[in-house]
């Protein structure tokens, strides 16, 4: 009982990292109707962002509180820069552009930034030690060991979730980026600047990949130019899982994509080095079963 | 004027001087001969590809400085990125290029596994300087591979024995997918059974693989009091830093593939504090020619250390320029001259190669880290009995 237990918390932290990924795929889709390939990428972006800061911040002699803050914070910022500058600059001007153009340039955006990294950031082509900035240790439980950073990454992750959601649903910014999403041309005609709310939609969307950088690099104290990738098709997959177009259904889509992963290596332990393999399998098929995901989008409800 | 007595001492002066820088170029108009060094320059496991670079350059560097040589020498160094893929594509653009007429290639068995063939096709002689796969040189007799560093096999011979010895009886195996994992876990299987141990699950994750905690939870769950660890050191460093977040409390016992400074940097000194590995070689200061190489590489001005198998590559550089310094640069004379190499001096000890071409001479040292350096057991404080391992019985 108490391994099972054990690997729902494991389960609950991959989990976390990736339905934030996935709900960043599933605002640019909703707004845009944009799968932007480039978006793990923009969390690699984000994460190196935040690796920058921290070395910046222990020349500044800041304390580990304000460290972490400062860290977290440049990742999301940095990710949300970017996230918004790929929207100004190159998914707007493509909007009537085909799909596949569309597709292709944002494969190509992630394919230049991820070089850029490796070719760029000194030692870039080498894995780079994230700093421990988060309480180490952690407390035995009934055979379930608890650990504080990792308890307080889920928090924070999940908190940064609900925040999304309550943004989109709960306030001016969210009424405009949905309008936007439902129709942009009766979206303007209401007084809605349109570029300026896609912007800010592709920025919030980025900044899920941001935060899902640093608790990346804070939960496994490693970070490389080439995290985004995996981290993407993983997103993406959870993305399409729990349909494209709907928050809530990314989230189940991450957790479930996570709780697939657990338990091949849970059950089949001699199968663990295909668990990936496994896991994109049973997506495949529960698109085949529910081609729009397990949570529909609805209609008149997109993002 | 021509005619003057200045004139004539000028043109003599001159016709000196002309002379001796002829012969000055004639002294030092050495022909060029090709070495191709290859290992990992980029990614997770550069610091060793980088450490044998400077290793191999050094040697080369040291031989150029002796006016006895008959050759000059040029390192041509590549990258393999420890991808099998990569690995195939550079060897094939040395092995076709005619001006290189020998090789010191490969870290990562994985790479070196997949190049046996083209080294062969083309007849380019090579000498590896790490890679530990005993498939390399064993799996057939090719005349063009050589290796200096041991097989994985005496590695897991001794360690099995060392873990009996200390009275370890339940093992989890936790190796890499690579044919280099792969290995490393059936002659740990083979080993840990011929010594009556008991292996309570085996583990294989791809060496990119980034959370291993599902893993580690299983094997949590079956509560071995060692975790066997057959990979390399950026998964071997995810593996020790999960473990601890799990609060896996079970003894670690590497082999090779973490053996060197990075893995106890990247873990940190407290968590790779304890570490048991087994290595076919001794410390660079017990090595025959350590300190001649240590000096020089300092002396050379390497920021980056040589790691484990620094002192390999430059072994295996030094072999194979003496033997172009005997047969000349010919790649079918320095094949034939390599096949014959018995009790070589070298900094690493003398070398010998078997038919296959395998360095039979390697000692396995066993090394655990104490203080955050790996030290010889023997001399470690968990040998007294000062420290003690984890889990013992």
């Amino acid at each position: 009982m108490s391994s099972i237990a054990q690997y729902l918390l494991n389960g609950l932290m991959q989990g976390t990292i990736y339905g934030l990924v996935a709900i960043g795929f599933t605002i640019f889709f909703g707004v845009m109707n944009v799968i932007k390939f480039s978006h793990g990428d923009v969390l690699t972006f984000g994460a190196f962002g935040g690796l920058v800061a921290a070395w910046a911040a222990t020349a500044l002699g800041f304390p580990i509180w304000l460290e972490l803050v400062f860290v977290v914070l440049i990742s999301v910022m940095a990710s949300a820069a970017i996230g918004a500058i790929i929207a100004r600059g190159l998914v707007l001007p493509l909007k009537d552009a085909p799909p596949l153009n569309m597709l292709l340039m944002t494969m190509m955006v992630g394919t230049a930034i991820r070089e850029c990294i490796r070719l760029f950031f000194p030692n870039g082509t080498n894995p780079q030690r994230f700093p421990e900035l988060l309480p180490s240790g952690g407390f035995d439980l009934s055979g379930v060991y608890f650990r504080y950073d990792g308890l307080i990454l889920i928090a924070a992750g999940i908190a940064f979730i609900f925040a999304v959601q309550w943004i989109i649903n709960r306030t001016r910014l969210g009424l405009a980026i949905r309008a936007v999403a439902e129709d942009g041309e009766t979206a303007r005609t209401m007084g809605i600047n349109f570029t300026l709310t896609v912007a800010i939609a592709f920025a919030i969307g980025s900044m899920t990949a941001g935060v899902a950088g640093a608790l990346y690099g804070l939960y496994y104290s490693e970070i490389n130019y080439s995290m985004g990738l995996i981290l993407a098709i993983i997103g993406f997959s959870a993305a399409i899982i729990g349909g494209l177009g709907n928050i809530w259904g990314a989230i189940v889509g991450g957790y479930l994509f996570a709780g697939l992963q657990t338990a091949v290596v849970a059950l089949l332990p001699a199968l663990s080095d295909y668990k990936n393999v496994i896991a994109l399998i049973v997506v495949v098929a529960l698109i085949a079963w529910r081609p729009t995901g397990l949570l529909a989008e609805r209609g008149s409800e997109r993002v | 004027m021509l005619g003057s007595k200045g004139g004539v001492w000028g043109l003599a002066v001159s016709g000196l001087v002309l002379m001796a820088a002829a012969n000055a170029d004639g002294a030092f108009a050495k022909e060029k001969v090709k070495i191709a060094f290859v290992g990992p320059l980029t990614g997770s496991n550069s610091q060793h590809g980088i450490g044998g670079r400077n290793s191999a350059e050094l040697a080369v560097k040291l031989k150029n400085a002796d006016p006895a040589t008959k050759y000059e020498y040029e390192l041509v160094a590549l990258d393999d990125e420890c991808k099998p893929n990569v690995a195939v594509q550079v060897v094939t653009k040395i092995a076709s290029d005619n001006s290189i007429v020998v090789a010191v290639p490969h870290y990562c068995s994985a790479a070196a596994i997949a190049t046996v063939d083209i080294f062969h096709r083309f007849k380019l002689p090579m000498v590896i300087w790490a890679a530990v796969l005993p498939q390399i040189t064993y799996a057939k007799k090719v005349p063009e591979i050589h290796r200096v560093s041991g097989t994985l096999i005496g590695q897991n011979r001794v360690g099995a024995q060392f873990m009996k010895e200390r009275g370890y009886k339940t093992f989890v195996s936790f190796a890499d997918s690579t044919d280099y994992g792969k290995s490393m876990n059936e002659y740990f299987t083979k080993f840990t059974n011929e010594n009556k141990n008991e292996i309570l699950g085996a583990f294989a994750v791809p060496p990119d693989q980034q959370d291993v905690s599902a893993e580690l939870t299983r094997i949590k769950e079956l509560n071995p009091q060692v975790i066997y660890f057959g990979g390399l050191t950026p998964l071997g460093t995810r593996v020790r830093t999960q473990m601890e977040k799990l609060g896996i409390t079970a003894q670690l016992e590497g082999n090779s593939g973490i053996m060197g400074d990075a893995f106890i940097s990247a873990v940190g000194p407290e968590l790779a504090e304890g570490t048991l590995t087994f290595f076919d070689s001794p410390p660079l200061s017990k090595m025959p020619g350590g300190k001649f190489f240590s000096d020089n590489y300092t002396k050379a001005g390497y920021t980056q250390s040589p790691e484990a198998y620094g002192p390999f590559a430059f072994a295996a550089t030094n072999l194979v320029m003496e033997e172009i310094e005997r047969v000349g640069p010919n790649r079918a004379k320095i094949t034939e001259a390599l096949g014959k190499v018995k009790d070589r001096p070298s900094i690493i000890g003398p070398i010998t190669f078997d038919d296959y071409g395998q360095n039979i001479t390697p000692l396995t040292t066993k090394y655990v880290v104490q203080d955050g350096k790996w030290t010889i057991w023997e001399e470690s404080e968990y040998a007294t009995g000062k420290r003690k391992l984890k889990n013992l019985p």
